[in-house]
């Protein structure tokens, strides 16, 4: 049995080319990734991410619980309607999910987690939640709309309420504002500008409808993730799983070391590995020969194992085969791929690819 | 609706092949085929000269989204493959059964095209599949 969005009239109306996604039936295009990625690098796109999971956590204590819960560190957030992008680890400092937390008030925090993983989330929340005396409140009423790209300010904020646009032009990135029910937040998961706006789900197809009149171009989850990969940005279960820590993840930024007493899970985990040094790493790759990068094909290095590439595809920005890899922490500038039977080679590039439009390594 | 012109021949693996008036047999994917597959941004193609089996795969056609075999719909030797596809491999998208042809070859046995189906019988296996 596949979910279907508040949206799913629409992507059939689009002509959307729908496919399950954890569980959901989505758009993977509506016609052409390629042109729907390039019209997110150049003007404006529209993601159905309703499928993703939206939790309120309320209670007095709140701050103090994600203190606990969350690799990164809450007390970032200082100013209301700020985010946060964190890893939320197990006691073995495995990555149970990475997510976006906002602050709203210092009883009411907003998560917004992924959707292949949203019952262990919600499992490992209900568990941590109690002793801290938060509630735990997913909000399957709302839909969520991502807009992307250099324009995609400019042609939602008509469609905004009168009460909340001045508000909502005035985002900083990484901040968001509520206006009643809805949510419009200065963030995404493409590399540009842009809003990610959660909605009451009956609101949500004349809000579509509206964004398209205004020349917001649908867009399926295939560009969502070319755009993501080329912005350097992790996919979870492929990039990250339960196996693998943010150190290993190219997200030890994230982590938050300091305060040194911040007692989080995964915290004395993470330590250790710290100490002992990670054995592995996750880089970006840039194909030099012809031919494709895909998810799982073997990267040969100097070093004394085998890397594997976590994410890989065709970067439309580029016009060459881009990666993530997992490859031995000696890894140097260059390294092998295992494409079909034929080794092709690479070089070992720092992420993101592109940013805002324009590529940001030599090619 | 695909679009799965009469006059060519068909492949259960979504190839198609058409004879030519010197003898030669031109090959490609279906609409069908690039439409599943998606936008496509690498070919690779068989040597010139190279011989192959029928059911052999002997190109590869990879979309943003996967790669995928492409099979000799029946054996020969390879006359000629479409160079252009190098700087514009989207031809296959736009247009399967002109531009975006793969390779041509000279028959081995010119009778195996009368094994493969006709676009009626091709039409009749899509919908098939489609369930």
């Amino acid at each position: 049995m596949t979910n279907r969005t508040p949206l799913y009239e629409e992507h059939v109306a689009d002509g959307g080319k729908l496919v399950d996604f954890a569980g959901w039936e989505m758009p993977i295009n509506y016609g052409s990734q390629i042109d729907e990625h390039n019209n997110v690098r150049n003007d404006a796109g529209m993601f159905d991410v309703s499928h993703m999971t939206v939790v309120d956590l309320t209670g007095e204590r709140t701050r103090e619980f994600l203190r606990y819960l969350l690799a990164n560190n809450v007390d970032r957030l200082k100013d209301s309607g700020k985010a946060l992008y964190s890893c939320m680890l197990n006691e073995d400092g495995g990555v149970i999910d990475d997510l976006i937390v906002y602050f709203l008030s210092d009883d009411f925090f907003r998560m917004v987690v992924n959707a292949g993983t949203r019952e262990k989330d919600i499992a490992w929340l209900e568990k941590q939640a109690p002793a801290f005396g938060v509630s735990v409140t997913e909000r399957p009423e709302l839909a969520m709309i991502a807009v992307q790209g250099p324009n995609a300010r400019d042609k939602a904020l008509p469609l905004l309420s009168d009460a909340v646009r001045p508000a909502a032009a005035g985002l900083k990135p990484f901040f968001g504002v509520f206006d009643g029910d809805w949510f419009i937040a200065r963030t995404g998961y493409t590399g540009e500008d842009g809003f990610e706006i959660v909605l009451p789900a009956d609101a949500a197809a004349t809000f579509w409808q509206q964004l398209r009149a205004a020349g917001v171009r649908p867009t399926g989850l295939g560009a969502r993730d070319t755009l993501r990969l080329e912005a350097g940005m992790n996919l979870y279960g492929s990039d990250m799983d339960e196996s693998i820590s943010p150190l290993e993840a190219a997200l030890g930024w994230t982590v938050a070391w300091e305060p040194a007493e911040r007692d989080f899970i995964g915290r004395t985990a993470l330590e250790r590995q710290r100490e002992a040094g990670t054995t592995q790493k996750l880089v970006g790759l840039l194909l030099v020969d012809k031919g494709v990068l895909r998810n799982h094909q073997k990267v040969v290095t100097d070093g004394e194992a085998d890397g594997e590439i976590t994410s890989g595809s065709f970067s439309p920005t580029l016009q060459r085969a881009i990666a993530f890899a997992r490859v031995p922490k000696s890894t140097g500038d260059t390294c092998q791929v295992d494409v079909r039977g034929k080794l092709l080679n690479a070089r070992v590039v720092k992420p993101p690819f592109v940013r805002n439009g324009e590529a940001q390594i030599e090619l | 609706m695909s679009n799965v012109p009469v006059e060519l021949k068909y492949a259960k693996t979504h190839e198609w092949a058409r004879s030519n008036d010197d003898g030669s047999v031109t090959i490609g994917i279906s609409d069908n085929a690039q439409d599943q597959l998606g936008d496509m941004v690498f070919i690779e193609l068989p040597e010139v000269g190279q011989s192959v089996s029928a059911a052999e795969a002997c190109a590869v056609v990879e979309s943003v989204k996967a790669a995928s075999d492409v099979y000799a719909p029946i054996a020969g030797e390879v006359l000629e493959v479409n160079e252009g596809l190098a700087d514009s491999p989207e031809s296959v998208n736009s247009d399967a059964y002109g531009e975006g042809w793969l390779f041509r070859l000279q028959p081995a046995d010119a009778g195996e095209m009368a094994g493969l189906m006709d676009g009626d019988a091709y039409e009749t296996f899509l919908a098939s599949e489609a369930h």
